[in-house]
């Protein structure tokens, strides 16, 4: 600090100064100038990032856009050109998503979901794509194993579950009679469990693949440190494994996060349509029934908007928990 | 440093104003909406015109056969069918296409449930615009075309084709539990109930009946509707404005299903497959359509089937009761332009002619009078229709009203709840569903 002091004012520029545009020589014509302030300095980085900009508004900014102005009016879908009145309705949609006994039950379900599906999702993926890491015989043959779930369609994967979890399935036929009854997809309390393992063993590979990736960064030299301190082979995970994976754990609950909130086909195949009595519905299966099926796409909108709102609060906090704790 | 700040910051916000300026002028030319003519006002024109036509292999069947007569006869008004693009539903394809404007002009796999949703939205053409439709409708279908109208008194469907549900029964399973297999005792609720006990208790099948458990709305349409329309002599579910289920005929229907649910005769599992086809439940509520699949595709029997009409607590043997139609309709949709043409094409497909070629690759029953008569060598060749044909002049089908699939969701959900998962009286469940239907069929009414 006190060699940085000594230092003349202007041997280190700072970010910003970097930023700040030289001081002008003559003054520019204004058409230039507009230009400049306008397309940037390199206007080339605009051509280069325009396609993303355009994807990105047109299959997110675009639609999120209309959902958030379809939320606040009477809307229905119709056919073109067919006038309609929209009037704006304020926050009644928001009212009536929220005193609607099918969506909190779903908020409930997606809340029983996370509880279930992140921790699994996280300690298991670590913990197998450590196994996978070190020596063991037939490493790519297990990789392969866990990747092919989630390479594979979910209606297929589906199937393979209702047979395996019905009540003469091979799962009840194993626990005899410490199987639930009603059989777990149709019973009130395991059926939500039930989904969340289900996803939980479905994205597993995926996230496998991503710590497998980030377990390549973390230095050699620190496992063989510790081992030579006597760190058992968990020891060695606590203390060097986790915090040198940090980022892709808070990626990974992430991602949960987002899969949870927007779980649709497995409530919809695996339980029949988020039964029992509602107890697997989720949200965006709500907002399929009333949006599509039933065209009130304004309530469905509503509970999208909230939906997103929900998911950047969780996203939030959990991002500056992890700051508060870096 | 602070003015840098600011020049860098104004950037920013320019960028950000001019990106928020284009995506919302995507969304503002969205609401300009696009160029479909009047439902109503669009004049008679002549020309090619699409049709969408079921993805069932008998029906691609007969509509390729019906365009290519259409097209060897009239050349310059060519018309190209095609099947109904794949979805979770036909109904939500036709929705998209609607909101969309790209949806053909006639689709001959149109759910008379959605038929209400469809009009709401603009997206029908009225047929009663076509000089002498009134008419040619009543003419070829009779009374029973009333149930197709608007509450306008508009057609915006062409009543086509019914399926009148029965049920069927396993011949195998009921000769393994020593049950009768010319007259199984099946025409009372008592008697049902003892029928599937003793096919349940005797090992002769898993489950007496599985229709789906399934929360989807359209479910009711085969276990409580087929019942109810039995039980209540020809009640729709919603009449006058009014739920009507909630009644004794209703709760006798419910008592019925509630107690196979709660004795393990049916199942409240998921089955992937067809539990009748496969020999896992010895009884299905089904509809003339699955007579070519049950009896199999080379031509030996799949299942060895039976059919009886619907039971009643009362007791009933006669296929003159009350049933689900399961019917699919013809609707025009309004994006047609050349509409002559779509009218045209609709009567010849809707023809005498057309009805009987209908009949005999399908299997299926064209909702027009007198089925029995006009096809009768059809029947002699094939006497495991001809229930269906007298079946088919007592149907009923879901009532017109505003928003009707949310009504049947509401209507599936408290089903559900009490009669397949045992939550709750299925009475209560009625009496809550019925009030609920009321508020949302005044609800849709009011202005």
């Amino acid at each position: 600090m006190k060699v940085e002091a000594e230092l003349p004012p202007r041997t280190r520029p700072s970010v910003v100064e970097l930023e700040a545009e030289p001081p002008p020589s003559a003054p520019e014509p204004l058409v230039k100038r507009l230009g400049r302030v306008v397309l940037g300095r390199q206007p080339i980085g605009l051509a280069f990032g325009a396609p993303y900009a355009l994807f990105i508004a047109v299959l997110f900014a675009y639609p999120l856009g209309l959902s958030v102005w379809i939320s606040f009016h009477s809307y229905f879908f119709t056919a073109p050109g067919v006038s309609v009145a929209r009037p704006f309705v304020g926050f009644a949609n928001y009212r009536a998503v929220l005193s609607d006994p099918a969506v909190r039950q779903s908020l409930l379900n997606i809340l029983i979901f996370l509880v279930i599906n992140v921790p699994l999702t996280v300690g298991l993926s670590m913990l197998l794509a450590s196994a996978l890491n070190s020596l063991i015989p037939f490493r790519a043959f297990f990789r392969a194993c866990f990747y092919v779930p989630y390479v594979t369609a979910s209606v297929a994967m589906v199937a393979v579950w209702l047979f395996m979890f019905n009540s003469t399935g091979v799962v009840n036929a194993v626990l005899g009679p410490l199987a639930p009854v009603p059989s777990w997809l149709v019973n009130q309390g395991w059926a939500m469990p039930s989904v969340a393992v289900y996803v939980t063993w479905k994205q597993l590979g995926f996230f496998i693949l991503l710590y497998l990736a980030a377990l390549q960064n973390v230095p050699k030299e620190l496992y063989e440190a510790a081992s030579m301190d006597g760190a058992s082979w968990w020891h060695r995970l606590w203390a060097v494994t986790v915090p040198g994976v940090r980022t892709v754990t808070t990626l990974i609950t992430l991602l949960a996060i987002i899969v949870g909130a927007n779980l649709f086909t497995e409530p919809y195949l695996l339980t029949a349509g988020g039964g029992p009595s509602g107890k697997s519905a989720s949200p965006v299966l709500l907002m399929y029934q009333t949006g599509i099926e039933q065209n009130h796409p304004d309530f469905a909108s509503a509970l999208g908007v909230l939906l997103v709102l929900g998911v950047l609060v969780v996203v939030a906090a959990q991002r500056l928990l992890q700051r508060h704790q870096a | 440093m602070v003015p840098v700040r600011s020049s860098f910051v104004a950037r920013v916000k320019l960028r950000a104003t001019l990106v928020v300026v284009f995506t919302l002028s995507l969304g503002l030319s969205a609401f300009g909406g696009g160029a479909v003519a009047s439902a109503k006002s669009a004049p008679l024109s002549y020309g090619p015109i699409n049709i969408w036509y079921s993805n069932n292999a008998q029906e691609i069947s007969w509509g390729e056969q019906e365009v290519a007569a259409w097209n060897h006869l009239y050349p310059s008004q060519k018309v190209t069918g095609q099947q109904i693009p794949a979805a979770e539903s036909s109904e939500e394809v036709i929705e998209a296409a609607i909101t969309a404007g790209s949806e053909p002009c006639l689709i001959y796999n149109t759910a008379p449930a959605a038929v209400p949703d469809f009009e709401a939205m603009g997206g029908l053409v009225p047929l009663n615009s076509f000089p002498g439709a009134v008419s040619y409708i009543y003419a070829r279908t009779g009374a029973l075309a009333g149930m197709y109208k608007s509450p306008d008194n508009q057609f915006y469907q062409m009543p086509w084709k019914s399926n009148p549900v029965v049920i069927f029964y396993n011949k195998t399973e009921f000769a393994k539990a020593g049950i009768s297999t010319t007259n199984p005792p099946l025409a009372t609720y008592s008697e049902f109930l003892a029928t599937a006990k003793k096919l349940v208790s005797s090992g002769a099948a898993k489950l007496a009946i599985d229709p789906s458990p399934s929360s989807e709305f359209y479910e009711a349409w085969y276990d409580f509707y087929p019942l109810y329309a039995a039980e209540s002599g020809g009640k729709l579910l919603v009449e006058n404005g009014k739920a009507t289920f909630d009644s004794s005929a209703g709760q006798a229907v419910a008592a019925f299903w509630a107690q196979l649910y709660k004795e393990k005769l049916a199942g409240n599992e998921t089955y992937t497959g067809d539990p009748f086809a496969d020999g896992t439940a010895a009884m299905a509520i089904v509809g003339p359509w699955a007579i070519a699949d049950y009896q199999g595709k080379e031509g030996s029997p799949k299942v060895n089937y039976g059919v009886v009409p619907l039971p009643t607590s009362k007791g009933n043997t006669s296929y003159t009761v009350p049933t689900f139609s399961d019917a699919k309709n013809i609707a025009m949709y309004a994006s047609c332009k050349n509409r002559g043409t779509a009218w045209d094409f609709l009567k010849f497909t809707t023809s005498e002619s057309a009805d009987g070629k209908l009949l005999s690759i399908t299997g299926q029953m064209p909702i027009r009078q007198g089925l029995e008569k006009l096809y009768a060598s059809y029947f002699t060749a094939n006497p495991d229709y001809k229930d269906f044909a007298v079946e088919a002049a007592h149907i009923i089908d879901c009532p017109y009203v505003s928003n009707s699939i949310e009504v049947w969701q509401v209507f599936r959900n408290g089903w559900s709840k009490a009669v397949i998962f045992g939550s709750g009286s299925p009475d209560a469940a009625l009496a809550s569903a019925s009030s609920a239907i009321d508020k949302l069929v005044a609800s849709n009414s009011s202005p």
